[in-house]
């Protein structure tokens, strides 16, 4: 594998946001999903779970329900009293309708995607027309006193349930009035609290499903107003509810961090009679589990520890593989930090600001696995803090360290930092050009005096960087057939020969940045590309995608090279095509021309093009069991794939110089000590 | 005389209760019985228990080995399936206690399970021919011959690879499927369909333990199995008719394996117990509604359901059975012997109750009476909670003595640790009026080492502040210990002990101690020699040893045999040394176990073990030769014996016999299962009483067999009192009364108003008790008459006792000092001694 001398940061504060809400397309591939800080992911299940697309957040725009309708258009409701529209080709708001009833709670679609009905603080539940080019509101239905805090239609859209605190109703879509009122906290008379309806279901059999604050899920029929079937799951609330699209199995979340699935089975063995079971419980939370979807093959739920499970149904997965693998997501599936390779400083995202840091030194060297004493410190030099309520899309420190730039929804600024001895000073760039907003991707040369800028429609902004501390405008690159989905990835080769740029329909477009002309583009491939960069010597494009397959693309030559043939004939090895988080950084060693260096959240590898690749039966992460062989032995279990598990979990590591690495850590424990306190739970034996 | 009848060895109690769950007699509704019955398995019997007053109605015997499963008839509620490792079922009628039919099978059955789906066939669980620990589920078709004994020859295979106990199986609702667990897999096999579908869970070990399937149970109506685990958790399996949709559910409220499950008969309910000894009712299988039984004494071994969902009882692995009635209270127990992981006490036998008195409940004593097959009480000795868990060090009771007329007791209990044991000694005194041992004197530490062996002196004529607690210990030393008046104006009590003198032997281990017959002489068996103390002074008088081995027991003789002192060594020698002479008189080549002396003869019991096999001697010590030999009467190692006076002396036609005439012997295994031996057969054993009582509640009750029956009741206990030779012509003379009443018929019956009179005055009282008291006086006259007997014998055996005493006295002039001066000698003879020893 080599030796490296690391920097080992643990500095990067970042605290992910909570998750909020789920909502899965229905009939289709798709899982959105609203953080706390109102930022909207969007996953692809196609494209093994990949955060496809992200819509940063905004200070005045929490999101308290999301709902796709008409297809694929996604829509979401918030505090702020606002129904939005997301544009999800260009990331970012559509439009925005104003719901006239204060802050809403909850919004539902009907199962064509034509109405949105939301329930407000009022009390008042609202329906919407689904029109192209936006939402018509239709009218009010009978309005009662108390928040809608969840909604639910029945299948054939004639009728909608609502859950309200300690009451849930059931209105008629035609007459719009309240044809059930069931009292829910009937059973609960001896103290009398305040029972919230967190989550209702209506399904199409005319059963209520709710899920309450007394950490009840009770089915009822609507029609009669009678309780069917009660079952106390938890102590605490029961916040979220989802039914699957069969309405066979429900997954309940709750406020100890706990998710149980429902079933609905037979009593006896070909009997009709079938009745609700409780069966598995899951606990991979630690905090409320705000948001659950359910799909067809897996139970996902959201927690406020900022996670997104997505646990598979054994039984309805065909083949074992990497389907089955339960996953835990909590950090993007992007950068969020940018190194500056020369000055060694690192760039920091956070939502509203940015930070930046000199890394430390030592002057002493040491044997493998030593810790060796710092001679400097580490230092954070600048932060930046964004203005206006919007979130920073993207941002990036070039490669000297004297520019950074950053981009929010609507604006782009550019700063030169100056080092005078220890002071550091920021200076804003002024009358920066008039780009096409937001940008998604930001990308400083390696001389440091191009900045290139991806935006929408699949164009990209060339920006010359000026000393001492201007820039102008060169170029716009577009893909010839154009494109309507924006550049999220961009990739430029050392010697500032070539560009290559992805954008949202995984398109890899190369151009030729000397005569700013398209190149070529790379054959498409129907995954997502996670992470692409370009060999400083020989000029490849490597290609990571998200089903954890490597390409190896010659530009010069336009196709594959022969290494990338062979990896596509003998195929990757197992486990290394098992891993579930995506790889989200590629760099090389200008030492080594055959080594690429690659990582995701929990490992780093250096894959050794010069060595054999690993067969199923092999090894892969084999580097503790090698060094224990003598040197004959070795070499023969020598295969290209070398893997380092030590640093996780990893958001970015880089190459400083030849025998200098920085890795940067976010132990999950940090953030769990930036959570709010769990709910206080007795365990056994303590 | 007649030939002499062969001694039957008997099992009166203990052992294990755990070869299966019980089952409760059928619906007491349905029958028309009282409150019905309780079957158990319990070693090589089926014992049945009344519920009503949780007496042993029945044992069944008739098995050649242990019973592993019973099961009721299910076409015939008053008929019960026995199965048992010696290869045979037995069809029992259990209200008469007579075996209908023995079918043979041939292999050992390891479980019973009966079907009432299934006409003439049950199921077995047995080993598979050719293959070690490997078993099979069958079904046994029960031929439908006319004689007793059958062969059951027509097996067919349901399900291979099944586990060996009967919790690893259990069949589903109208036996439409079977599951069977083994280690960490579950088999389901459909008897229509005949599917068999398999589902595994996963082999990791947690943290908490493994997941290994400990036992299964299915609901009554549903389709839904409950599993129990090693590692606490119960997961309910559903559509398990479906080889990859099924699922379960987890329950998880046990911290250790999971011993039984059981779903109530509506099946709304589930039962689990464990090692916390709390049976949990789960309802409506929800995590969150449960409801505990807690404090039931022992770990859960078994549950088991009435039929009609009343009652429940639980086994526990210490023989304790616990009825529960069906809102989860606590309605009756049933306690024979309680089996303690340890008998560390020995059997000791309380003389004022005669109950046996061992190790019972961790750091409780426990008093059996063996008459009535039943736990007397139990003594909290520790007094401290005791926790269930693996690998703890908890307090335990280890010796226990009781003074002459069972006025003191003392206990020694101790930590069990290696470097630093934690001892107490403590001496209870009897309260005539709560009738219970009261906490007098608490001594910590007493010793610096473990206390091996401990006795009070014996001297029943003596007073009782003369009463002397001797302990032996392994820190070289014996203490003897002395009630002194308490000086402390604010104590409780008057007396309380303190140690009096500390004796050792060249810095030997003491092993032994033992008190002669007149108190007059303490034997102390310092590792392999044997020293005798003069108890007065304290000197010490002589010393024997029988190299090589180390003294394991000694014990003097009585009554005309008190000049010898006997002792076993585990070199395998008894040896009888005269103390007249202080020589050898003879030995003997036997490796001793137990040697135990009948305290109201001569003779002496002594229990070897040889090839794996017990034999019992018992001689008198001033003859070598045995006056009775079994050899290998008993499979098991004997751990213990006592001998237990009897209440009068038996009347024994063989010479052979003779010593067991005041005492019986008993015999504890290694099993904890209590045997004796008699020469009776095994239905005179069973008090007339209580068949009798079988009888009676199998009558209705209404309010006139309620008089009846307090009536009769009366005549019964009166029947007792008298003996037999009363009973008969007492009935004789009163039954007609009654019998012209209840027999005659009614249209030829006078008025009421005429035979009423006639009935009451048959009921009076005042008749009875005339003929009581007349009675009692001819009892008391007949004691009286056994105690002068008895104090005839003692005046001879004292007469007898004179001719040793000159010669023991010969060297003992200090008894006529006065105590003063004694003490003195006493302190100057400690400092010679401890000098002595220096060297």
């Amino acid at each position: 594998m080599g030796e490296f001398e690391v920097h080992r940061v643990r500095f990067f504060g970042l605290v992910p946001a909570g998750v909020r809400c789920l909502a899965c397309q229905p009939r289709g591939g798709r899982l959105a999903l609203a953080r706390t800080d109102g930022a909207v992911e969007v996953y692809n299940f196609a494209a093994n779970y990949f955060q496809e697309k992200v819509i940063p957040g905004h200070e005045a725009r929490s999101v308290e329900a999301l709902c796709w309708a008409a297809g694929d258009r996604l829509f979401g409701a918030g505090l702020g009293g606002d129904i939005t529209e997301y544009d999800l080709a260009r990331l970012c708001v559509a439009r925005s309708v104003d719901g006239c009833g204060g802050p809403i709670w909850s919004m539902a679609a009907n199962s064509s995607g034509t109405q949105l009905a939301i329930g407000c603080e009022d009390g008042s539940v609202k329906l919407f027309q689904v029109v192209p080019g936006g939402i018509q509101f239709e009218r009010n239905l009978d309005r009662r006193k108390g928040r809608i805090l969840c909604l639910s239609w029945h299948p054939s859209d004639t009728h909608i349930a609502a859950g309200s605190i300690d009451v849930l109703r059931v209105f008629d879509v035609c007459s719009g009035q309240t044809v059930q009122r069931i009292m829910v906290n009937y059973h609960v008379h001896k103290v009398k609290r305040e029972c919230i309806v967190w989550s209702i279901a209506f399904l199409s059999s005319g059963t209520v499903v709710t899920s309450d604050s007394f950490g009840r899920v009770q089915f009822w029929d609507w029609e009669r107003g009678t309780l069917l079937e009660s079952h106390t799951v938890s102590t605490s609330a029961v916040l979220s509810l989802s039914v699957s699209e069969k309405e066979d199995s429900i997954i309940v979340g709750t406020s100890t961090g706990a998710t149980y699935q429902f079933q609905l089975l037979p009593v006896k063995m070909g009997s009709l009679e079938k009745r609700w079971v409780r069966t598995k419980p899951f606990q991979h939370h630690t905090h409320d589990v705000r948001a659950v979807a359910h799909s067809s093959t897996a139970l996902i739920s959201g927690g406020l520890d900022a996670q997104l499970v997505i646990r598979p149904l054994m039984e309805k997965i065909q083949k074992k593989g990497y389907e089955a693998a339960l996953r835990k997501f909590t950090f993007p599936h992007r950068r969020l930090v940018s190194c500056a390779r020369k000055a060694r400083l690192l760039l920091f995202q956070f939502s509203q600001h940015l930070e930046l840091w000199r890394l430390g030194s030592t002057n002493e060297t040491g044997k493998d696995g030593e810790v060796l004493p710092l001679c400097r410190m580490p230092e954070h030099l600048v932060q930046l803090k964004s203005k206006g309520p919007e979130h920073i899309y993207c941002s990036c420190v070039s490669p000297c360290g004297s520019w950074v730039a950053y981009s929010t929804a609507s604006r782009f600024h550019l700063y030169r930092v100056q080092y005078e001895g220890d002071s550091v000073s920021v200076k804003k760039v002024p009358k920066v050009p008039k780009l096409l907003l937001p940008a998604y991707q930001l990308q400083f040369s390696a001389d440091s005096g191009n900045l290139f800028v991806a935006s929408a429609r699949g164009s990209v902004h060339v920006l010359q960087l000026l000393e001492p501390g201007g820039c102008k405008h060169l170029h716009i690159l577009q893909p010839p057939s154009g494109c309507p989905e924006a550049v999220y990835l961009l990739a430029v080769s050392a010697d500032g020969h070539w560009l290559a740029a992805v954008s949202g329909d995984w398109a890899i477009h190369v151009y030729n940045l000397k005569c700013f002309k398209h190149h070529c583009t790379v054959p498409t491939y129907s995954c997502a590309v996670t992470a692409l960069a370009i060999h400083p010597i020989t000029n490849n494009l490597v290609i990571a995608y998200s089903d954890q397959q490597l390409f190896e693309f010659s530009i010069p030559e336009k196709q594959y090279t022969a290494w990338s043939r062979t990896v596509q004939n003998c195929g990757l090895h197992k486990v290394w095509l098992e891993r579930d988080s995506p790889i989200t950084h590629i760099t090389f060693n200008p030492k080594n021309p055959s080594h690429i260096l690659l990582h995701d959240i929990y490992m780093f590898c250096v894959l050794d093009k010069s060595l054999p690749l690993p067969d199923n039966s092999a090894l892969l992460m084999n580097q503790s069991t090698l060094k224990q062989l003598p040197e004959t032995a070795r070499q023969r279990q020598l295969h290209a794939f070398k893997i380092c598990k030590k640093f996780q979990p990893l958001l970015f590591a880089d190459l400083l110089d030849e025998n200098c690495l920085v890795m940067v850590e976010r132990p999950i424990m940090d953030i769990k000590t930036q959570l709010p306190l769990p709910i206080q739970q007795k365990k056994f034996g303590t | 005389m007649v030939a002499p009848v062969a001694l039957r060895v008997v099992r009166c109690g203990g052992g294990s209760l755990h070869g299966a769950r019980a089952v409760f007699s059928a619906d007491s509704k349905q029958v028309g019985l009282g409150p019905g019955y309780l079957l158990c398995a319990s070693g090589d019997f089926v014992k049945m228990y009344s519920l009503a007053t949780e007496e042993t109605l029945r044992l069944m015997g008739g098995h050649a080995d242990l019973v592993t499963g019973i099961q009721l008839n299910p076409h015939n509620h008053m008929q019960l399936y026995s199965s048992s490792l010696d290869g045979t079922i037995k069809l029992w009628d259990f209200m008469d206690g007579i075996p209908i039919k023995t079918f043979t099978v041939g292999s050992k059955l390891l479980a019973l399970y009966t079907l009432a789906s299934s006409e003439d066939s049950v199921f077995v669980v047995i080993p598979k021919s050719g293959e070690r620990d490997t078993f099979q589920l069958v079904s046994v078709k029960l031929p439908k011959g006319a004689g007793q004994d059958l062969e059951a020859n027509e097996l067919s295979v349901v399900l291979d690879g099944v586990d060996a106990s009967p919790k690893h199986i259990a069949f589903g609702r109208e036996a439409e499927y079977v599951a069977s667990v083994k280690d960490i897999n579950l088999q389901v096999y459909f008897f229509k369909q005949k599917q068999l579908h398999r589902f595994s869970v996963s082999a990791v070990k947690t943290k908490s333990g493994n997941n290994r399937f400990s036992c299964v149970a299915c609901h009554p109506t549903e389709d839904c199995i409950a599993t129990g685990h090693a590692d606490g958790k119960i997961r309910l399996w559903r559509n398990f008719c479906h080889k990859k949709e099924y699922t379960f559910s987890t329950l998880h409220w046990h911290h250790d394996t999971v011993m039984d499950l059981a779903f109530s008969v509506e099946g709304t309910s589930l039962l689990s117990g464990g090692v916390e000894s709390v049976l949990v009712l789960w309802r409506n299988e929800s995590d969150c509604q449960k409801d505990f039984l807690p404090r039931l004494g022992s770990p859960i071994e078994y549950i088991s359901m009435a039929s009609d969902g009343t009652l429940c009882c639980t086994l526990h692995t210490d023989n304790r059975i616990t009825i529960i009635n069906s809102n989860l209270r606590f309605s009756r127990s049933i306690q024979g012997l309680i089996k303690s992981a340890d008998i560390k006490t020995g059997l000791v036998v309380d003389p004022r109750t005669k109950a046996l008195v061992l190790n019972g409940e961790p750091g409780h004593l426990q008093f059996y009476s063996l008459q009535s097959d039943q736990q007397l009480f139990s003594l909290d000795i520790v007094q401290r909670q005791y926790i269930h868990q693996a690998g703890l060090n908890q307090i335990d009771l280890v010796k226990v003595a009781f003074s002459p007329q069972g006025k003191w007791l003392a206990t020694v209990e101790e930590r069990e640790e290696v470097t630093d044991p934690e001892l107490q000694l403590k001496l209870w005194f009897y309260d005539e009026e709560t009738q219970s041992f009261k906490l007098n004197t608490r001594i910590n530490m007493p010793h610096e080492d473990h206390i091996t062996d401990m006795c009070f002196r014996d001297m029943d004529e003596l007073e009782d502040d003369s009463l002397i607690l001797v302990t032996a210990g392994r820190d070289c030393v014996f203490k003897v210990w002395v009630m002194v008046e308490d000086t402390d104006p604010e104590a409780q009590q008057s007396v309380s002990w303190s140690c009096d003198f500390v004796g050792s032997y060249h810095n030997y281990q003491a092993t032994n101690c033992c008190f002669s017959e007149d108190g007059s002489l303490l034997a102390v068996s310092f590792e392999e020699t044997v020293t005798v103390w003069d108890s007065v002074t304290w000197d010490l008088k002589c010393t024997f040893c029988h190299p090589p081995g180390k003294i394991r027991n000694i014990c003097f003789g009585r009554l005309t045999c008190s000049k010898y002192l006997i002792g076993a060594t585990d070199a395998g020698f008894l040896c009888c040394w005269n103390l007249l002479s202080c020589a050898l008189d003879w030995s003997a080549h036997l490796n001793i176990l137990v040697l135990q002396p009948d305290p109201l003869s001569e003779h002496i019991a002594a229990v070897s073990w040889l090839s794996k096999e017990s034999s019992l001697f018992v001689f008198k010590p001033n003859e070598p030769r045995p006056i009775y030999i079994q050899r290998n009467f008993c499979r098991e190692k004997i751990q213990l014996a006592a001998f237990v006076p009897r209440d009068e002396p038996e009347t024994i036609g063989s010479e052979k016999y003779l010593w067991l005439r005041r005492s019986q012997l008993f015999f504890l295994t290694d099993t904890q299962e209590l045997i004796t031996l008699s020469m009776k057969s095994l239905e005179e054993r069973l008090t007339p009483s209580s068949k009798q009582l079988a009888v009676e509640e199998s009558l209705p009750v209404t309010p006139f067999s309620l008089l009846l029956g307090k009536h009769r009741h009366q005549q019964s206990q009166e029947d007792i009192d008298l003996g037999r030779v009363f009973l008969r012509n007492k009935r004789a003379q009163d039954s007609p009364a009654v019998k012209e009443l209840l027999h005659t018929p009614a249209h030829v019956l006078p008025s009421a108003s005429f035979l009423c009179p006639i009935f009451i005055n048959s009921l009076l009282i005042s008749k009875e008790n005339k003929s009581a008291e007349e009675v009692a006086d001819e009892v008391e006259m007949e004691s009286e008459k056994t105690e002068d007997d008895s104090d005839e014998e003692r005046d001879v055996t004292e007469m007898k006792q004179e001719d040793p005493s000159p010669v023991e006295l010969l060297g003992e002039m200090t008894c006529k000092l006065s105590k003063s001066q004694e003490k003195e000698l006493r302190k100057i003879r400690k400092m010679d001694f401890s000098w002595i020893s220096a060297f």
